[in-house]
Order: structure tokens, then sequence, then C-alpha cells
């Protein structure tokens, strides 16, 4: 893998002075990593899984710095890799603002109150049989609807600044945590509530003792589709207006004047952060549902 | 029929009725300061003189279901199919950029999917960066792979289309790699003993049993591509299209404009999924299971 890397960075280096010494480098470099590749794939254990995807990903990173620099591809089409890293040291500040004011401000006030406006909304059509028979398809309905499109809207009702995003985001997290809390509350079995009741369990007891824990997959599920949901529908509500700050704001104008390079570093950050929240949620469904299925070792 | 009536109709019907009566006082509350200051001061007073003005404002907070229906209607009839004006031409034109795009990203799915299936090496390097990919915010790109694509003489259908693809190809290719491996070891181990080639049992086995993954898979990507094909809409320079009727209502503050955009689009997401929804009901009962 070392010697892939290597081969790899001599590689670019020589690109712009030696086409041709670049060329044979990057062959070399390309079956290096081939070769690392399925070496990788054959091997187990945690260190080959983590390997294997990254050297993947190097090598994409790779090949799309050699195919735009030594094809002369134009900036405004796709920028390489080095100039999107460097956009993101000479910006950090921009790009920091925009962070702010649209993660950390429009998307967990709207993914706080989306969710759990659902969970609650969940917990309480819970106790009528008849609720739960009419707002489920509904709610399935509206789930597979673009909601996205409220934005203009949202904008005209609570300004331009970051509410309105965080009530586009809010409406977006709403529904799945509202189906899936919902369904995850029906997974208790029969038998168990029997347990329960036969222990004499009150109904908040047997909630918060059975129904809830067995719901948790469930909700740690819509939890993780609405961290994704959640920055979609900050940065689309963003095209549609806000003040000169945020993520959505930046892409539209960058790309309008075509600076390319730091729309690209803007999405990075947006990755970085989508990717983080929805590992940190992952970790922690985890941690608190050690105890399902899906967690156990395969035998 | 009637135990369908009793468990279906009846609730979602009351739910509808209660979200109705509450959509018109909501409207009533949000509309009434404005339109109190229009109303004619030696007009009619009192509640229902304010009811009326509230419910028939040209530019309320929130309007009626009746006024954007009603609307949409003068929109679809009133005006020529060919007007940039009637909302169905704007909906097929982004229905079109759905479906091609849809297409697009099935056939590349799928057929990533297969690759995945068939090479331990692609599974272990590219499998984690498709589940990865689902974390980013992939339409955030859009409109700057619009751009780019513009710039290189690239317009039209083609860098929408590609665009919902490329948002539409991640669940189908999760679903289809779970489904072209959900075969049993027996299974497998028949068709071995069947000395059937990889091709065969592709074919005969895999590619059946992942049916029930697929239409799954589809609906989810059927609701990602309307959004996409919106969003795709949005840059400036596009005309036409929902997106860009949502965006041209937002800037002239056009709210019916708005409304009745959002309302199609939901209705041609909603019809989409019917068709997906259709197509697996007539698969399944032509195989004879249960659908």
């Amino acid at each position: 893998m070392l010697v892939c890397i290597a081969l790899g960075v001599l590689a670019r280096l020589a690109l712009v002075r030696h086409p041709a010494a670049a060329c044979v480098l990057g062959v070399m470099a390309v079956a290096a990593c081939g070769a690392g590749l399925l070496k990788l794939a054959r091997e187990e254990g945690f260190l080959a899984r983590l390997l294997c995807p990254m050297l993947f990903g190097l090598a994409i990173l790779w090949l799309w710095e050699m195919a735009v620099v030594g094809l002369s591809v134009p900036f405004i089409l796709l920028p390489p890799p080095s100039a999107i890293a460097l956009a993101l040291w000479n910006n950090a500040g921009i790009l920091a603002g925009d962070f702010d004011q649209t993660f950390l401000h429009a998307v967990l006030a709207g993914y706080a109150v989306g969710s759990g406006a659902g969970f609650l909304t969940a917990l309480a059509i819970d106790r009528s049989r008849f609720l739960r028979a009419g707002l489920t398809p509904l709610a399935n309905m509206v789930s597979a609807m673009p909601v996205v499109g409220i934005a203009p809207i949202a904008i005209e009702w609570f300004g331009f600044d970051w509410p309105s995003k965080a009530a586009v985001v809010a409406l977006m997290t709403f529904f799945p945590m509202l189906v899936n809390t919902a369904a995850g509350l029906a997974e208790a079995g029969a038998m168990e509530r029997d347990l329960m009741r036969s222990y004499g369990a009150s109904y908040w007891r047997t909630l918060v003792k059975l129904r809830l824990p067995a719901a948790l997959p469930m909700i740690f599920n819509a939890l993780k589709l609405n961290s994704t949901l959640a920055l979609i529908g900050a940065v689309v509500a963003e095209f549609f207006g806000t003040p000169t700050r945020g993520m959505g704001f930046r892409i539209s104008t960058e790309s309008a004047r075509m600076n390319l390079d730091i729309v690209w570093a803007t999405i990075t950050v947006a990755a970085l952060a989508g990717s983080l929240s929805f590992g940190l949620i992952a970790l922690l469904e985890q941690r608190v549902t050690f105890w399902h299925s899906s967690f156990h070792k395969r035998t | 029929m009637t135990d369908f009536a009793r468990a279906r109709v009846l609730p979602v019907g009351a739910v509808l009725a209660v979200l109705l009566m509450g959509w018109y006082v909501a409207a009533y509350f949000l509309n009434a300061p404005q339109a109190e200051a229009l109303m004619d001061p030696d007009g009619p007073q009192g509640f229902w003189a304010v009811a009326r003005a509230v419910w028939s404002m040209d530019r309320p907070v929130l309007p009626t279901p009746d006024q954007i229906a009603g609307n949409l209607y003068d929109s679809i009839f009133n005006y020529p199919i060919t007007s940039p004006r009637n909302f169905l031409l704007q909906t097929f034109y982004t229905a079109q950029t759905a479906v091609a795009g849809l297409a697009l990203g099935g056939v590349f799915g799928v057929g990533l999917a297969a690759c995945i299936v068939h090479s331990r090496v692609l599974d272990r390097s590219v499998m984690p960066w498709v589940i990865g990919s689902q974390t980013i915010p992939i339409l955030a790109i859009a409109p700057m792979v619009m751009v780019a694509l513009g710039n290189i003489g690239f317009t039209g259908l083609g860098p929408k289309a590609a665009i919902v693809g490329y948002l539409s190809f991640f669940p189908i290719t999760v679903g289809m790699v779970k489904g072209f491996r959900s075969p049993e070891p027996m299974q497998l181990d028949l068709m071995r003993t069947y000395n059937a080639s990889g091709v065969q049992v592709f074919m005969k086995l895999r590619w059946p049993v992942s049916m029930a993954f697929l239409f799954p898979a589809l609906k989810v990507a059927v609701a990602l591509s309307v959004t996409g094909a919106i969003v795709a809409e949005l840059p400036t320079g596009a005309t036409v299209g929902l997106g860009a009727r949502l965006l041209a209502g937002s800037y002239y503050g056009q709210v019916f404009m708005m409304w009745g955009a959002l309302v199609l689009a939901s209705v041609l997401s909603l019809t989409l999924i019917g068709v997906v929804r259709a197509a697996e009901f007539s698969f399944f009962r032509a195989r004879g299971g249960k659908p």
C-alpha cells in the first residue's frame, strides 16, 4: 500500500514536466493499487476491512487528480482535489460561518423540533387505534412527497434567516419519526405485554420498561434517516433565499460565479458533517440497542 | 369491503376532515390581520365578513384548499396546454426528468449491484462508499452539476436526468445487493449440483429472488427522484418544470404559483409510487405469489 501511495505521489509530481514518465509511474501505481486491493479483500480482520475502502477512496481521488490535471479538464467543469483542499484551507473562516448558520442553527434546531414532535405525536396517537389507523397512511404518503418544496412558503412565513430553514427541516423530519416510532411501539409482542399486565404494570410503566426499549431500533432508524434529510432540507431551502451566509447560499452563488473549488470545499464540509452526525448516531445506537439481532456477531 | 371501509377509509377520512377544518381555521387567523386592513370600513363587519375576505384574498399568507384547487383548475383548463402558465405542462417536464433519471439510476444501480455481488474486491472497496454516500447531502451538488454541464454546452433534459439518476441509484444499489445475496445457501448449492454457470445462477435464481427487494428500493428512489428533479430545476436559467415555477413564485410573491407547484409535485410523486406499486402487484400476481 505504501508502495502504491509513493508511486502515485511521484506520478503526480512528474505529471507537469514529464508526461511520459508520469504515464509509466501511473500505470505502476494502478497495478500496485489493484494488487493491494486484491490482497486486502482476501484478508479478514478489522484493519483490512478499514484499509480496503480507504485505499479505494484514495485511488479514486488520485485518478481524479491525474485525469483533471493530465487531460487539462477546464477548471469550471471539475477542479482537481488539490485545488479543493487549498480552497478548504484558504476559506476556512467563511466555511466555518456557513457551517454555523446552516448546521448549528437550522439543522440542529429543525432536527430536534421535528424528531421530538414526531416522537411525541407517535406516543399520543398510540393510545387511540382510530387515530393510528387514520394518521399512518397519511404520514406514509407525506414521507413520499417532495417536502423540500415547502421552502419558499416557509421563507414567506418565517423570514429569510435560519428559522425558515429550521421549519423546513422540522417538517421533513417529523413524518419519518412519526411513522417509525408508531411502528416501533407496535414491536413489543403480545406475550410480553401480557406478562406486563400480569405484573399489574400501569400503561406508563409498560411504555417505559417494555415498549420504548422495543421501539428503540426503529427510532434510531428514523434518527439516522433524519440526519441526512435534515442537512439536505437546510441546504436546499437556502437555495430559495437566505442572508449572505450558509452552505446552500455558498453553493448556489459560488457555482454561478464559477468558483467551483469553493463549492466543492463546501460540499466536503457538508459531507463531513453528514457522515459524522450519522456516525455519532450509529455509535449511540450500538451502545443503546446492543441487544438487537442486527448487532450480533455473525457466526 | 365494509371491513376495509371501517378499518381504513373511516379513520383516514376523519383525520383528513379534521386537517381540512384546521387548515381553514389557521387560514383565518393567519390572514385576518391583512384582510381586516384591506376591508371596506363602510361595508359589512363582523365574523362572517372577515371570514369571507380572509378566504378569498389575492395574496394570502395561507391560501385555503379551495383557492389552491381553483387556481390549479384555472391554470390547467383555461390556458392552452402549450402555455408555460399551464401547470400540466410544467408537471410533464418534471415527470420527464424524474422518469428519465430513474431509468438511468435504475440501470446503473442494478448493474453496480450485480458487479458488487460477483466481485469480492468491489464489495470490500466500493460498498462502504455506497453506504457512506447516503449520509452525504448529495442534493447539494445539483446546482453545481447544472452549471458545470451547462458550461460545456450540455443543457436540457440530460444534466437534470443525470442528477436524478445520481440521487436514485444509491437506494437501488443497496437494495439490490441485498436482494442478489438473498438466495439461501441451499438454493445456491442446488444450482451448483445442476452445474449452472454464473450467468445461469444470476438469471434463474438471483434475479427472480431479488425482485422482492427491487420494488421497495424503487419506491424510495421514486420519492427521491421527484425531489431531485425539482432541485435540478432550481438553478438560475432554468425556465421549465415545477421547480422553476416554485422559484419564480418565491421571487415574485405568487402564493398560488408556489402552492400549485407543491401540490402537483406531491401528486406526481404519489402517482409514480402508485405505478411502482401496481407493477409490483401485477408482477407478484403473475408469479402466483401473494401480493
